[in-house]
């Protein structure tokens, strides 16, 4: 091997920080699935019947669905009896603040950097933390309820927006989506729940941090987000789990819905733990998420950094109803030692002069797969459509693989379609090139790298384009020579 | 300041250099002669540390320290600049980015403060007057798109910028016209100073007509074959390089 190759790898192999444990007493379930998990779960979360058997009927459906095969990743079949199905931190009492939140808990959520005290908030950043199963803090909630937003925990939001929850949950993913989501929807156990009233401006940045802590636990949260006419919210997502051997499922469900004008910018940072570098252990990250642009001139933007899970599976998509509705994703996908990612978007355009925008930007690295899928569908009744495609890949070393797989389906003779794909290697001479520069090998990569994502970069709330940047050099670390 | 003793180097497991001596002192110019296959080339490169070509023996002094114990990017910092046969092209890198991330590493190094955007820009607009260089080519990027010309003159910028101890030019003059070639004639000239050394390696004499030498040496099979003046390349230009074989 060249050293190239050599210093490619090692910038590759940097250790994950992310994955400690924390060693917090929680209530956990038998491990396995059944009609009696199902049940329990809702019990443990006083949910109302109609939200029982919202459950039983995807679990009933669940039970009948294959999981899907056609994805171009490979990992031994999951084991659903084999996974706990709610991890909950044990609390001593009911929490009147946040001040209250397990000192073990919270302390995990600053050594990841999420405060979760008001107080030493940055940036005008409202966090919910979800920990394990539940969310355990909510910040910032009295300032943005005096505008009208809500944004709570989704088991709150059950009990305090009954009529919310009831009229949206499962509008835009429906519990027959797909088998992922199915499974979701039977047992999904927090997450958050984000209203906009018309015509609000969300003064801060929404977020939510999803930490995976208890051994052989899965995670299946549901994210709920609405913009009445003419608001606009910005949300971002993260999230961290500790090192294991054994594989861990998250299997989560995002749906947002955009009413007349109203723009949603949803932005993830994923950051799941990756396994080893023999690729063992790590988080298998199917992932359904979808917007409804319902509202004319209505606007969806989803942008994610996607640098962590083994396996990641998720095409966030945008379903253009209203007419003049704009859906836009972007993207980085960056799969290193055995790491596996098969993602893109859907933009499915119904009304008349609807426009989406892709860019996606794949970087492969040690014996990492990655897959563009995308599916850009124009239906008859969307004239004067839009669409403009741009997918690029970046190889780093020689045993990592980047496939592209468009999909087009053009009912509508008005439509306009453009479709871009570029393929690229950091080549060893460009290295070398940076370094006779004076520019090390891990710089060289980190600039190539950042020169690569920027068109994404610049879609992300500006604090996050810093953390999002770095933690592509970390995950890249030990690619280069 | 630079000192080359018994250098032996290899590339693809084919012995190229068989023993070069030189010894350049601060303030000169040598001229790097030779055929095709002398290995001319490899010499710059070897200096440059590429990691192709590999040094079996012989030593490496520069300003007494020695450079093959140093990793390419630090022989950078120390002052070793080499101008490309072949620049490389970065796509999504911008020009400006890349050039103050050289600059700002090569400061670090020697304990200076880093150039903020402001000051950098101060620089680029001293150095690109002092080389007539068009501006427009640092916001795009890396040599991207750049014609033959553009890229040598992107090297012989970069030159400027950096201000190296030590400058190699690989074949700096290969595939340029007369007016490109002059340019970057004029960017060396106005670069030579009583501190900084270049060694030129070239072909042709022609390059030599804009950057006079001090000193000429000619490569054949590895080894030097013959040393002297200016004069010398005139000598080889008339009679051409099967004189020096058949010598």
């Amino acid at each position: 091997m060249t050293t190239a190759t050599e210093t490619i790898e090692q910038l590759a192999n940097r250790e994950y920080k992310y994955g400690f444990v924390t060693d917090v007493e929680s209530e956990t379930i038998p491990k396995g699935l059944s009609e009696e998990v199902v049940r329990l779960i809702s019990a443990k979360k006083n949910e109302p019947e109609w939200l029982l058997e919202w459950r039983l009927k995807a679990y009933r459906l669940w039970l009948t669905m294959k999981e899907p095969t056609w994805q171009n990743v490979k990992y031994d079949p999951i084991n659903y009896q084999d996974i706990i199905y709610y991890s909950a931190p044990k609390k001593k009492k009911v929490l009147n603040s946040l001040d209250e939140v397990d000192p073990e808990v919270r302390a995990t959520f600053d050594k990841l950097g999420i405060p979760i005290h008001e107080q030493k908030i940055f940036a005008g950043v409202a966090v919910d933390a979800v920990f394990d199963s539940v969310s355990v803090a909510t910040t910032f909630r009295e300032k943005l309820g005096s505008m009208g937003i809500i944004f709570m925990s989704f088991s709150e939001a059950v009990h305090n927006h009954p009529e919310l929850v009831k009229k949206y949950l499962g509008s835009v993913v429906p519990h027959t989506d797909n088998f992922f989501a199915a499974l979701n929807s039977a047992v999904f156990s927090d997450g958050s729940f984000v209203y906009i009233p018309k015509g609000v401006r969300c003064p801060m940045e929404l977020s939510t941090y999803f930490r995976i802590n208890a051994k052989d636990t899965g995670q299946f949260e549901r994210t709920l987000i609405i913009a009445d006419e003419g608001s606009f919210v910005s949300y971002l997502e993260g999230c961290t789990a500790p090192m294991r051997d054994e594989n861990q499922l998250h299997a989560a469900v995002v749906e947002l819905v955009a009413h007349d004008d109203a723009t949603i910018k949803y932005s993830t940072i994923q950051n799941w733990y990756p396994g080893d570098k023999e690729g063992k252990g790590g988080i298998y990250n199917f992932v359904t998420k979808r917007g409804l642009a319902e509202g004319r001139r209505s606007k969806i933007t989803w942008t994610q950094v996607e640098t962590g899970s083994a396996i990641t599976w998720k095409y966030p998509g945008c379903i253009l109803k209203g007419d003049g509705s704009i859906g836009e994703f972007y993207s980085v996908a960056t799969t290193n030692n055995w790491q596996q990612a098969d993602t893109g978007t859907k933009m499915i355009h119904i009304g008349k002069n609807t426009r989406s925008t892709i860019v996606s930007k794949g970087i492969s690295a040690g014996h990492g797969q990655n897959t563009y899928r995308g599916l850009v569908r124009i239906g008859k009744n969307a004239s004067g459509a839009r669409n403009y495609s741009q997918c690029d890949s970046l190889l780093i070393g020689d045993k990592c693989g980047a496939h592209t797989f468009p999909y087009l389906e053009i009912r509508n003779t008005t439509a306009k379609v453009e479709h871009e794909a570029s393929t690229s290697k950091i080549g060893e001479d460009q290295i070398f090139y940076c370094r006779q520069r004076g520019i090390t090998a891990e710089d060289a990569v980190n600039m190539i790298v950042s020169g690569f994502c920027k068109e994404v970069f610049r879609e992300l709330p500006m604090e996050f384009a810093v953390e999002a940047q770095k933690l592509l050099s970390v995950s890249l670390e030990g690619s280069v020579g | 300041m630079l000192d080359i003793r018994n250098l032996q180097v290899k590339a693809d497991d084919k012995e190229i250099l068989k023993g070069i001596d030189l010894h350049v002192n601060a303030g000169e110019v040598h001229a790097i002669m030779g055929p095709n296959g002398s290995g001319k080339s490899t010499l710059a490169r070897a200096l440059s540390g590429h990691p192709e070509y590999v040094v079996t023996g012989g030593q490496i002094l520069f300003e007494g320290k020695d450079l093959l114990e140093m990793d390419p990017d630090t022989r950078a910092r120390e002052g070793v600049f080499m101008a490309f046969q072949y620049p490389v092209e970065i796509a999504g890198v911008n020009n400006a980015y890349f050039l103050k991330a050289a600059l700002n590493a090569k400061r670090k190094h020697h304990g200076q403060t880093e150039l903020d955007a402001m000051e950098f820009m101060q620089l680029v607009n001293e150095k690109s007057a002092l080389l007539d260089i068009d501006k427009s080519m640092l916001s795009r990027a890396v040599n991207e798109g750049f014609s033959g010309g553009e890229k040598k003159r992107n090297e012989i910028f970069q030159m400027a910028l950096l201000e190296p101890k030590l400058a190699v030019l690989d074949e700096t003059d290969s595939g340029l016209d007369i007016d490109a070639l002059k340019l970057v004639a004029d960017g060396v000239n106005a670069m030579r100073s009583p501190e900084r050394a270049f060694v030129v390696v070239t072909h042709y004499q022609r390059l030599l007509n804009y950057i006079v030498p001090d000193f000429v040496h000619v490569l054949s099979g590895g080894r030097i074959v013959k040393s002297g003046g200016k004069e010398l390349a005139h000598e080889l230009e008339a009679k051409g390089y099967s004189w020096i074989d058949a010598a």
